[in-house]
């Protein structure tokens, strides 16, 4: 069996705020492997987004191990595809230019860099607004060309954080459809965030329940509803007894 | 079809400014009638007629001038670019160089310029260098102040997501923070453009070979007012005319900030 595409062991991050220490995370055991879509779920403010930052290595944790592809506690940065909640498309680049942002950092060619961004547009159906600028795009759009950019940058490993959050729930349905599409084609492994119990189970192979902060790991569930996944399949008894399970869990851990 | 929404637009443009061209008419028309009626001496105050007529005598002469006005305003003009830009990249090195910095910055623009013109004249000489550091002395704040905040406006999710793909800082500053400071970059160049021509007759007001600023000095002194004005209108043209070419670089070099302007109204 091959190695996890990524292993935390017993992870903690604290921080000092004035005077108080404060603990954002309580020890997260969690695996992701390759291949595999796994979510995160918890009440708001709980850490998920601290954890995030770990794990793509933009903050460093206080404790704890982190295996990415079997690497121990090595250089993260540069080795996931990160896209946090807001598509944060550069206006003065147009779409193209903004799905070869990763491709510019790496010092890739232009032309292949080109070359390849328009390739991947074409393949999820975005090539008709390549030459638009992001001011002219609605917010699903916004958000389909930002998971292009980090698709492009990283495809094996994403991790989105709360992706469709911000769009209404007809757009929200569309990307979800168009999420699990992709991770399909691309085999790629998925780290998710998100608050919406339903949006969990549809997508995920395996959720893990957040506790409110400091964050532990409450539970984790395995999803087993064949795939590929429809919105109808939310309906059956499995998934509605799950949904009701996960959100009691959750009720509980929302304070306020 | 969108040539012809252009059209409108440039005409919708030119009729906005309609009201001061009106506005300006009549305070031309008042002030010619005061001076007529009242019989106001032109040693005294010209009438605008007048001041045009001086305009046309002295052309050749004021041509001369004015080229060296101008050449001086866009030598200090073209170095305040790239000392603001430089001193905004500075600035946003670490809070520290800010600290120590700033202040400085603060400093040099609390001095009067009619004061240092003379001393810049006797270090410095009648030559071009002390016009050129007058302009840059005026222009330069407006620049950098403007593009440093314009470097702190950048999203820092934003700068997250390029950390995460391992982007060093001088990339994050050339592929986003840069560009995002573009258009305040604008803003602070439009207001140093209003400056620059202004530094730059300082510093010819206090002692030069040539310049509209040695003109109007030499011309006030004959009580040659209509000369004296003509130089002011030549002054107020050519900066009407820098502030519409900045405007212009703007447009052309920030495509996408306008047609954001537009999705959002």
């Amino acid at each position: 069996m091959p190695s996890p595409k990524l292993q935390l062991k017993g992870v903690t991050h604290g921080y000092r705020a004035g005077r108080q220490s404060v603990e954002a995370l309580a020890g997260i055991d969690l695996t992701v492997d390759v291949g595999e879509f796994v979510t995160i779920i918890g009440p708001s403010g709980c850490g998920k987004s601290t954890l995030f930052n770990i794990i793509a290595g933009v903050e460093e944790p206080t404790g704890g191990t982190i295996l990415l592809d079997g690497e121990v506690n090595g250089e993260r940065a540069g080795k996931t595809g990160y896209m946090p909640q807001q598509p944060l498309l550069l206006p003065w680049r147009t779409v193209e230019e903004n799905v070869m942002l990763g491709l510019d950092i790496r010092r890739v060619p232009r032309k292949l860099a080109r070359e390849q961004a328009r390739e991947l547009l074409k393949r999820f159906g975005l090539s008709e607004f390549a030459d638009h600028y992001p001011a002219s795009l609605s917010g699903g759009m916004s958000q389909r060309v930002a998971l292009l950019r980090t698709v492009l940058f990283h495809p094996s490993f994403l991790l989105l954080d709360e992706p469709f959050g911000a769009l209404d729930a007809l757009t929200r349905l569309s990307l979800q459809m168009w999420l699990q599409e992709l991770w399909q084609s691309l085999q790629a492994s998925i780290l998710f965030i998100t608050h919406d119990v339903r949006e969990a189970i549809l997508l995920s192979d395996r959720i893990y329940v957040f506790s409110a902060r400091p964050a532990r790991v409450l539970r984790v569930v395995e999803v087993v509803l064949p795939r590929p996944r429809r919105p109808e399949q939310l309906a059956t008894p499995a998934a509605a007894s799950l949904e009701q399970e996960l959100i009691s869990l959750l009720l509980k851990e929302q304070t306020v | 079809m969108n040539g012809g929404a252009f059209n409108t637009n440039t005409l919708r443009k030119l009729a906005s400014y309609g009201p001061a061209i009106i506005l300006a008419t009549l305070l031309l028309v008042l002030w010619e009638s005061y001076v007529r009626l009242a019989r106001v001496s032109p040693f005294i105050l010209p009438a605008p007629t007048a001041m045009l007529q001086a305009l046309v005598t002295n052309w050749d002469l004021l041509y001369e001038h004015t080229l060296q006005t101008l050449v001086e305003t866009l030598i200090g003009l073209a170095i305040s670019v790239v000392l603001g830009l430089l001193i905004a990249v500075l600035l946003d090195l670490s809070p520290w160089v800010r600290r120590a910095l700033y202040p400085l910055l603060l400093t040099s623009q609390t001095i009067p310029m009619v004061a240092l013109a003379p001393l810049l004249l006797v270090w410095f000489g009648y030559g071009l260098l002390p016009k050129v550091l007058l302009v840059i002395l005026y222009c330069f704040f407006p620049i950098a102040v403007a593009c440093a905040d314009g470097l702190l406006s950048a999203e820092p999710e934003l700068i997250k997501v390029l950390r995460s793909m391992h982007a060093s800082r001088w990339q994050i500053l050339w592929l986003v923070r840069l560009p995002g400071a573009l258009p305040a970059f604008f803003s602070g160049l439009r207001i140093a453009v209003t400056y620059s021509v202004t530094g730059a007759i300082v510093g010819e007001y206090v002692g030069a070979e040539k310049g509209l600023g040695l003109y109007m000095e030499t011309s006030a002194n004959s009580f040659a007012m209509a000369n004296v004005l003509a130089a002011v209108l030549i002054t107020v043209v050519l900066t009407i005319l820098l502030f519409g070419l900045v405007a212009l670089c703007e447009r052309l070099a920030l495509p996408w900030y306008f047609t954001q302007a537009r999705t959002r109204r």
